[in-house]
């Protein structure tokens, strides 16, 4: 049935927000080892999508396999990035304690965080590049700090498959960079990476494959095959002066060196 | 009859403080205890955004309450009051109000606030048309349910205690065995639920103790006040600390401290209704939190912000002595040669005599500036250093502002980034050659380890821009 080896197979989901669809039919099988990019318009169901394969909205029909498995059963094999504003900046915890609660899941219940814990969730920090920052409440830091927070909260479950929910959306240049260089690291380990993306300048330079999303899947691929003026026309409708804009990037990108 | 009074005086206060009363003894460890449990429940509390679920839980139990007495006078005449049946009526009652406000919530184009509130004032409501039905009955005045709108304290038994000590030991071992998993609950609920925790058991056990906290607190503090007592000790202790689990415990120290003092008062002046002293304490404790907490306490933010102000005023003063002075020297050495007048002062930055005087005042306090023979200002040696460090760094920011506005800082925080740290480095270092380009002297202090440059300015059109 699922194919064993793909991280993600979807079929047929469709999911509803009262009575009114904003996901129909989905089928995708997503590749191993790429960078895959979700991208369409707002409304989309881009984070939808997302929420409704980790079970955090019910799905009206469908089936969703992880590696094979249920979500139930590869949990530990996933790891989860939301998006930035859904939490509470203000919180008491430093960037050090968000990035632990990623091991909490292989702590175990009522089991006090560890040492080990501890140095690891550090290490995480240090991986994206905050290590100088670790015992900051985590309102004391930048948009793109806070971003990179969560990014290595998702990293220390060392998982094998990783969902993230704009992860590039208002940060700065150099948290731009550390999310594309640990992308790479990812897809070097064999890992896979499906990403909200809304930038479509970049989709070209950073992701390997697109999904194309508007309510319905519209394609999906690899980039030089999929992501092309003609599938954009479909999933955006006729705003041409964006449209223009990617065609002249694309046109770049293109180019011999 | 002066000294008399006095002395009688002085004994009270000694009997009430060293707890020679058995009654004090007993009311103080009950509402202590009770104090602490609700400090730290009420921290999940608050830090789940559900401060007023506590609120809707302690009103809603009102008409159990009643409905639990009526059952049980009806069953066997005068057993209406024994209290286990009474609590499990309030906790029957609490449970289904906060059922009911969920429910509601379901329903479209009701909110969550407007939700509770209906809740809250149906249940309360209907709780005192109960007992005042039950005070008409022949029975019924005697019965002292009103005792759980406002709180008997003072008039706790031994027997209430010991019922108070359980459920606060079972509350507080609760939480202290399952803080890891409520503070990710508090903090990223979507996140848990996606990790495979049981996010919706996990509240519904939250709001399990909130229920019980509030039903054995009814009866020391009164319904209409416990909400206070799970509400202020958190909100004081986020003054206090910036971590999870230190905001829980000193939440629960709030509490607890918050009861005594509320108790001694009200022992001292038995003309108070202790759970409303009790309460009046806790509001005192978060002035003074508010006021005077290291973490956001007013106090120390007024601090920060004027040290901040003086030295922003100071910065001022120096950079317009070394622009006055600009023009007027060939090398940075001479900067203290030369004397600087008031009047020159006043006319570069507009300042008011008034607002110049202290200004200078302060800058001499300091050892930036001197007066010399001629009531002229000099700087000093230090002044100097500090003057050339502020030029630098405003045009190092005027110089950020026109070409890289568009970059974001590293550092979001002011206060604990200074400005040199929060630019890329690479961007600093371009700045640098900007600056170095139209201001070469400037370069100099800042590199004490860099390979002097030379002294010679740049023409202005070779500048990098």
């Amino acid at each position: 049935m699922a194919d064993p080896i793909s991280p993600l197979s979807v079929h047929d989901l469709t999911v509803a927000y009262q009575r009114q669809p904003v996901l129909w039919n989905v089928d995708y099988e997503a590749p191993a080892a790429r960078l895959i990019a979700i991208v369409g318009p707002n409304g989309a169901g881009k984070s939808t999508l997302i929420k409704s394969l980790l079970e955090l909205i019910p799905r009206a029909t469908g089936e969703v396999h992880f590696f094979g498995q249920t979500y139930q059963q590869s949990r530990h094999r996933v790891a989860y990035v939301p998006q930035r504003t859904t939490v509470d900046w203000d919180f008491p915890v430093t960037a050090h304690d968000v990035v632990t609660m990623g091991l909490y899941g292989r702590l175990g219940w009522f089991r006090p965080v560890t040492r080990a814990a501890k140095r690891e969730a550090l290490e995480a920090l240090e991986r994206v590049g905050l290590a100088d920052f670790a015992k900051r409440q985590i309102s004391q830091l930048s948009g793109g700090q806070q971003q990179r927070v969560f990014l290595a909260r998702a990293l220390v479950q060392q998982a094998d498959l990783y969902l993230m929910d704009e992860p590039f959306a208002g940060v700065d240049a150099a948290t731009e960079r550390t999310i594309v260089g640990l992308l790479q690291g990812l897809r070097s380990e064999g890992k896979t990476a499906l990403v909200v993306h809304h930038d479509l300048q970049t989709v070209n330079e950073y992701f390997d494959d697109v999904l194309l999303l508007n309510m319905r899947v519209i394609a999906a691929g690899p980039v030089a095959t999929v992501f092309n003026a003609e599938n954009l026309k479909r999933t955006y409708g006729g705003k041409l002066a964006l449209l223009d804009q990617v065609g002249h990037q694309m046109v770049l990108a293109g180019r011999p060196q | 009859m002066i000294a008399t009074a006095y002395v009688f005086a002085a004994t009270e206060w000694a009997r009430v403080f060293l707890l020679q009363d058995y009654n004090t003894r007993v009311v103080l460890c009950g509402t202590m205890i009770l104090g602490v449990a609700s400090g730290v429940v009420g921290a999940l509390m608050l830090l789940r955004k559900r401060a007023l679920v506590a609120d809707v839980a302690s009103h809603a139990a009102l008409p159990g309450i009643g409905a639990a007495y009526l059952t049980m006078e009806a069953i066997r005449p005068d057993s209406g009051r024994w209290l286990p049946g009474l609590l499990l009526g309030a906790t029957i009652s609490a449970s289904a109000g906060l059922l009911f406000a969920q429910g509601m919530r379901r329903i479209r184009r009701i909110k969550e606030d407007a939700a509770l509130a209906i809740t809250l004032s149906l249940f309360f409501g209907m709780g005192v048309v109960l007992l005042t039905w039950i005070q008409s009955l022949p029975t019924g005045h005697a019965a002292g349910l009103n005792e759980f709108i406002f709180g008997k304290a003072a008039a706790l038994l031994a027997s209430d205690i010991t019922g108070i000590a359980i459920a606060a030991v079972i509350a507080v071992g609760v939480v202290a065995l399952l803080r890891k998993e409520f503070c990710l609950l508090c903090f990223d609920a979507e996140y848990a639920h996606a990790g495979g925790w049981p996010v919706t058991g996990l509240d519904l056990l939250l709001t399990a103790l909130v229920i019980v906290i509030t039903v054995v607190g009814m009866q020391s503090v009164g319904l209409l006040l416990i909400v206070a007592l799970m509400v202020l000790p958190p909100t004081s202790a986020r003054f206090w600390t910036e971590r999870f689990e230190p905001l829980v415990w000193i939440s629960g120290g709030f509490g607890g401290a918050a009861a005594m003092l509320g108790v001694l008062l009200s022992a001292l002046v038995p003309k108070f209704a202790a759970g409303a002293v009790i309460v009046l304490s806790g509001s005192f404790m978060f002035a003074l939190s508010f006021l005077f907490g290291t973490q956001r306490g007013l106090w120390w933010r007024y601090r920060a912000m004027s040290a901040a102000q003086r030295q922003i005023a100071l910065d001022d003063l120096l950079r317009a002595c070394y622009e006055i002075l600009e023009p007027q020297i060939s090398s940075l050495e001479e900067l203290t040669e030369k004397p600087l007048t008031q009047a020159a002062l006043l006319e570069t930055h507009r300042w008011s005599p008034a607002r110049l005087r202290p200004l200078l005042r302060h800058a001499e306090l300091a050892d930036l500036l001197r007066r010399d023979s001629q009531e002229n200002w000099r700087l000093t040696a230090n002044g100097r250093r500090a003057a050339i460090q502020a030029v630098r760094y405003h045009r190092l920011c005027e110089l950020y502002l026109i070409h890289y506005a568009d970059v974001p800082l590293l550092g979001a925080d002011r206060t604990a980034d200074a400005f040199e740290h929060s630019i890329r480095p690479e961007i600093l270092e371009q700045l640098e050659t900007m600056l170095e380009a139209r201001s070469p002297r400037l370069m100099i202090p800042a590199n004490p380890h860099a390979p002097l440059n030379p002294m010679v300015g740049m023409p202005e059109s070779e500048a990098v821009s």
